[in-house]
């Protein structure tokens, strides 16, 4: 048997060696509680969101008393700062016409939960609760469209939230190292 | 000892005062510095610096060196609350390869304050689908093997228009440095990556906490963790202690200020992420990895030939698909194209100087370039993208997704050097 034949066989087990056993032994393992504090990274399907409920109500109110009106307008436009709120397209329009308007164009609600627990609000970043995320992310989705007044959110229906444009884009390709962005595309 | 100290004392300051009526006698005729220029004595300064503790510590560039940063895309930087947006490289003045440090271009994602980091205290975080999280301290990073290596980073906003006059204007959104640290690769084997993981989410430590959904194929292949930056620490700018490099992607892949990896099994549509949202899957597929591009430096738009005869046309090439193979130059507005000089070594994803030796005829003329990348890439002509994207060339401002296209300067009879895009 010849040596290259051998190859991704010895790559295999070598791979294989290296996770089970550190090669520098450098670093300290984490506590769980220490990982709790510092992941807030939200995915898709929403497993890292923590407990709490927030409602269209009290998101309204907080929209005004966190100052997020002074940036983004009272209506969730005019301000200085992103819209959040679709463009006035007629009601069987597009999606994608609504604009880019990130509580409404996104695939994921928890994109928008995401967004607004770690980056809002301006000058005061991470230091709304999982009650007010939720309360606000529910407000932006009824000014959407995309919640009846009176609705509550929480970990567990946030997830479940059919955005329109949840099967509507374009997944990006598979990276592979050493080849073209896009096959058949000449540039 | 002491009356020869003196004696040297003496003859400096004569010196130093005969420099000085020479300067003087030059200033009073209205010479000026070029070929016409018949002194009878030879050139020297006109001046001399004192040493001073700022230029022993730290070092200073020349005061006839002027070339700075500008804002970018017509923001000011910093703004009125002193949040930096986008900022400018000057092409225009660069030599060789490397962008100076202090004029790499930065943008963030929403307006920042730089974070003011003790790197004594700052720690990054791998945890997820692995075997083993981890916590490094800087110092901890530091014992680790490292590597060196070039590498641009490019703003995918990157983009001309016919409103820019500059090469600042059109292409200042890209710049080149000397990168040391630890290959992703080495701590994601010390973590033990899972079978089934697909990504890593990226995140620094600025007020939003930027962060970027990145192949697993990408952060084990040439992802670095950089703490050195052009033979110092990384500045606080480009992520000061820590910044993730992913060489060849657009400019937001690369977080700075980092401070934890999730290893993941699915594409996390981070606010980062949703930037690149589309619907369009060939926009989707170039809207990731840079594209083959290349500009001409010198001359370049705003700048003025003296007159007819020799010039080195001079420029930068790059691709985030590789090595530049090959750049071309026209200086006939794109009917003949001639191989360009590489000037010194192509590394991969890494801008790469050509040169172009050029007799200008004093006639009015366009210079090009284009780059072919070692995948096979041809940088296309703002003819060509905009072709593609079926943009009508009479209304586009700008070519759609991501723009490699190809700069054009005119070079008008009197010397000066325009911007060609229509």
């Amino acid at each position: 048997m010849r040596l290259s034949s051998l190859l991704p066989l010895l790559l295999l087990f070598g791979a294989a060696a290296q996770a089970q056993s550190p090669t520098y032994g450098v670093g300290r393992t984490p506590t769980a509680s220490e990982i709790a504090a510092w992941d807030i990274s939200i995915s898709p399907t929403g497993e890292e969101l923590p407990p709490g409920s927030g409602t269209v109500d009290k998101g309204s109110e907080l929209f005004l008393s966190k100052g997020c009106a002074g940036c983004h307008g009272t209506t969730g436009t005019g301000g200085l700062a992103p819209r959040l709120v679709k463009l006035d397209v007629a009601a069987d329009a597009d999606p994608w016409d609504y604009g880019r308007v990130l509580p409404i164009r996104s695939p994921y609600a928890t994109t928008v939960w995401d967004f607004i627990n770690r980056g809002m609000p301006l000058g005061a970043e991470g230091t709304l609760t999982p009650d007010e995320v939720y309360s606000l992310t529910a407000y932006l989705f009824f000014l959407n469209g995309l919640l009846p007044d009176g609705s509550t959110l929480d970990r567990e229906s946030l997830p479940k939230m059919r955005m329109p444009n949840r099967d509507n884009w374009a997944q990006v390709p598979d990276w592979l190292p050493g080849k073209p962005r896009l096959e058949g595309y000449p540039y | 000892m002491g009356v020869k100290k003196s004696d040297r004392r003496e003859f400096l300051k004569r010196g130093a005062a005969l420099a000085g009526s020479l300067v003087a006698a030059r200033t009073a005729v209205g010479q000026t510095p070029d070929h016409t220029e018949h002194t009878p004595v030879a050139p020297g300064p006109d001046a001399f610096l004192r040493g001073s503790d700022e230029i022993v510590a730290y070092g200073k560039r020349s005061r006839f060196v002027t070339s700075v940063r500008i804002p970018h895309g017509g923001r000011a930087s910093p703004d009125q609350f002193g949040l930096d947006f986008h900022i400018a490289t000057p092409l225009q003045d660069s030599v060789g390869v490397i962008t100076p440090s202090s004029l790499h271009y930065m943008g963030t994602t929403r307006g920042s304050f730089i974070p003011d980091i003790d790197p004594e205290k700052h720690r990054l975080m791998i945890h997820g689908m692995v075997d083993r999280p981890l916590v490094f301290t800087m110092a901890e990073l530091k014992r680790l093997p490292s590597v060196t290596r070039m590498h641009f980073i490019e703003c995918a906003g990157n983009r001309a228009s016919s409103r820019h006059t500059t090469v600042q204007e059109t292409h200042g959104m890209t710049s080149c440095a000397e990168w040391t640290g630890v290959l992703l690769s080495t701590l994601l084997k010390e973590a033990g990556v899972h079978a089934n993981a697909d990504w890593i989410v990226a995140e620094g430590v600025e007020e939003v906490k930027g962060a970027s959904s990145i192949p697993m194929a990408k952060a084990m292949d040439d992802c670095l963790l950089c703490y050195g930056m052009n033979g110092e620490p990384v500045r606080p700018q480009q992520g000061f202690p820590l910044r993730l490099l992913v060489p060849g992607f657009e400019g937001i892949f690369n977080v700075k200020w980092l401070r934890r990896i999730k290893v993941v099994d699915q594409y996390y549509m981070t606010y980062n992420d949703f930037g690149h949202l589309t619907r369009d899957p060939v926009n989707a597929a170039l809207g990731y990895q840079i594209g083959p591009k290349s500009v001409i430096t010198h001359p370049s738009g705003g700048q003025q030939l003296p007159g007819p005869g020799f010039y080195e046309v001079s420029g930068l090439a790059w691709s985030g698909g590789g090595r530049v193979a090959r750049v071309e130059v026209t200086t006939d507005g794109g009917r003949t194209w001639r191989d360009a000089d590489i000037r010194g070594t192509a590394h991969p994803m890494a801008h790469t100087r050509f040169s172009f030796e050029w007799n200008w005829d004093g006639k009015e003329c366009e210079l090009q370039s284009r780059c072919i990348d070692e995948l096979g890439q041809i940088q296309p002509s703002r003819a060509q993208a905009l072709e593609f994207w079926s943009t009508p060339e009479e209304k586009a401002t700008s070519v759609k997704g991501q723009d490699n296209s190809i700069q054009p300067w005119r070079i008008a009879s009197d010397g000066s050097v325009h911007n060609a895009i229509i």
